[in-house]
């Protein structure tokens, strides 16, 4: 066997185990198949890729997870492994548990042994609930506009982030009106409008927020309101991907050419919707099983389609 | 038709229950009149009605991080971690409605008579 067989040989297995251990699915009418995934490191791909992270919800101590700062790490160094270097890292809120400064250093300091030349922010609750976001401005939201949205366009591809957890309103939990859910504001959503109004229908979106942008369930606030209107300036693209976190679970949905999806936590699962009297960490993990609810997310565009591939990957 | 030895089992485990109902209610936090327990994500009593001029008191049992967030931000609990409490004096009569700034879907009201 020579060596370049070797390589390919073991590129080929590693690949298998990175598609196993992950849950593997490309977006209508995408250009990766899984088979394409599996011969994919051999090839430069003509695109790039991007890792998006998700609640790693640091100062969090309890039970199943004592160490959310070693799994956020864990999850950097995932990152810092892959074959082919992310552009960008996103991440997608409750960076902290609480918001305090402390916090918010501990995280910052491991974000930036991340192999990768920016990380974005948007802001989970848990990030701005003390004082309306104002320490996670000044340390994470340099550069942003309003309250912390922003967009930017990467090879071809125009992404934007958007803040969803200021302004909540007071759930109808007893009757007293109000939804419960995320919130967009009319300021953020005027200028989405104007963001994307020059921008031709070919052009590859992808949207970023912390709660997620489709109703996944009314009992547990976890929906925005006024996303139907947000999505409304989309519907003329052909492929818009939004990528969600607040519920630390893998769930994807897909409605015409916009495909929905959420990530895993670095720090802890919750349960499925409808499973659990009420939303927050699964306690009873073993604690050989947690790294398996646990995970990141790579996405891959390939230039040739305007497509983009979602790939799961666990932390053990 | 019972046996000895299934009259006595049942007897242990109506005895055993008995045991539980009273070690139960010993063990249960006495509900103060004053106060609001947060507990699997819910505010209990979600409407407790008091008289103007008493003092009421949140206690977070859950696990998870809450706050006792007034509507119109009269009053601000901050966060309360597990055994935390809070206490806020209600002067005025009025409904004074509240949530959890960090789970909304969590809500409350105080009626001050």
């Amino acid at each position: 066997m020579s060596e370049q067989d070797q390589i390919e040989r073991r590129s080929f297995l590693k690949c298998m185990a990175w598609a196993g251990t992950g849950l593997v699915w490309a977006m209508s009418g995408g250009v990766l198949s899984s088979h394409e995934l599996l011969a994919g490191p051999k090839r430069k791909p003509a695109g790039f890729s991007f890792v998006q992270i998700s609640d790693s919800h640091i100062g969090f101590n309890r039970d199943p997870n004592h160490d959310v700062t070693k799994t956020l790490q864990e999850a950097v160094d995932k990152i810092n492994e892959l074959d082919e270097r992310p552009a960008f890292v996103i991440h997608t809120g409750d960076i902290t548990h609480l918001a305090s400064a402390e916090q918010f250093d501990t995280a910052a300091q491991v974000m930036k042994s991340a192999r990768a030349s920016q990380v974005y922010y948007v802001p989970g609750e848990h990030d701005v609930f003390t004082d309306d976001g104002k320490l996670y401005l000044e340390r994470f939201g340099r550069g942003t506009l309003g309250q912390g949205w922003q967009s930017f366009d990467y090879n071809g591809v125009h992404f934007i982030g958007l803040i969803n957890v200021l302004n909540l309103k007071q759930g109808s939990g007893t009757g007293l009106g109000g939804s419960g859910f995320g919130q967009l504001g009319q300021e953020q959503l005027a200028w989405l409008q104007k963001d994307v109004k020059g921008l031709s229908s070919s052009t590859p979106i992808v949207v970023f927020a912390h709660i997620p942008l489709w109703t996944i369930s009314a009992d547990w606030g976890w929906g925005t309101d006024e996303s139907e209107q947000a999505l409304s300036y989309l519907k003329r693209f052909g492929s818009v991907t939004v990528l969600n976190g607040h519920v630390h679970q893998v769930l994807q949905k897909v409605e015409g050419n916009v495909t929905f999806h959420t990530a895993r936590s670095t720090a802890y699962p919750q349960p499925a919707p409808g499973t659990a009297p009420a939303p927050g960490p699964i306690k009873d993990v073993p604690a050989e099983k947690l790294r398996s609810t646990l995970g990141l997310t790579d996405v891959n565009y390939t230039a040739k389609g305007s497509q983009l591939a979602v790939v799961d990957e666990m932390l053990g | 038709m019972l046996t000895k030895r299934n009259f006595l089992l049942a007897l242990s485990l109506i005895t055993f229950g008995l045991v539980l109902a009273v070690y139960g209610r010993a063990t249960e936090p006495a509900a103060d009149a004053n106060e609001v327990v947060i507990q699997n994500f819910a505010f209990e009593p979600a409407t407790l009605t008091v008289k103007a001029g008493t003092k009421v008191t949140w206690v977070n049992r859950d696990e998870e991080p809450h706050t006792a967030t007034a509507t119109d931000k009269r009053f601000n609990s901050k966060v309360l971690e597990n055994g935390d409490r809070f206490t806020t004096e209600f002067t005025q009569p009025g409904t004074y409605k509240y949530y959890c700034a960090l789970h909304p879907k969590m809500t409350g009201q105080i009626m001050v008579k």
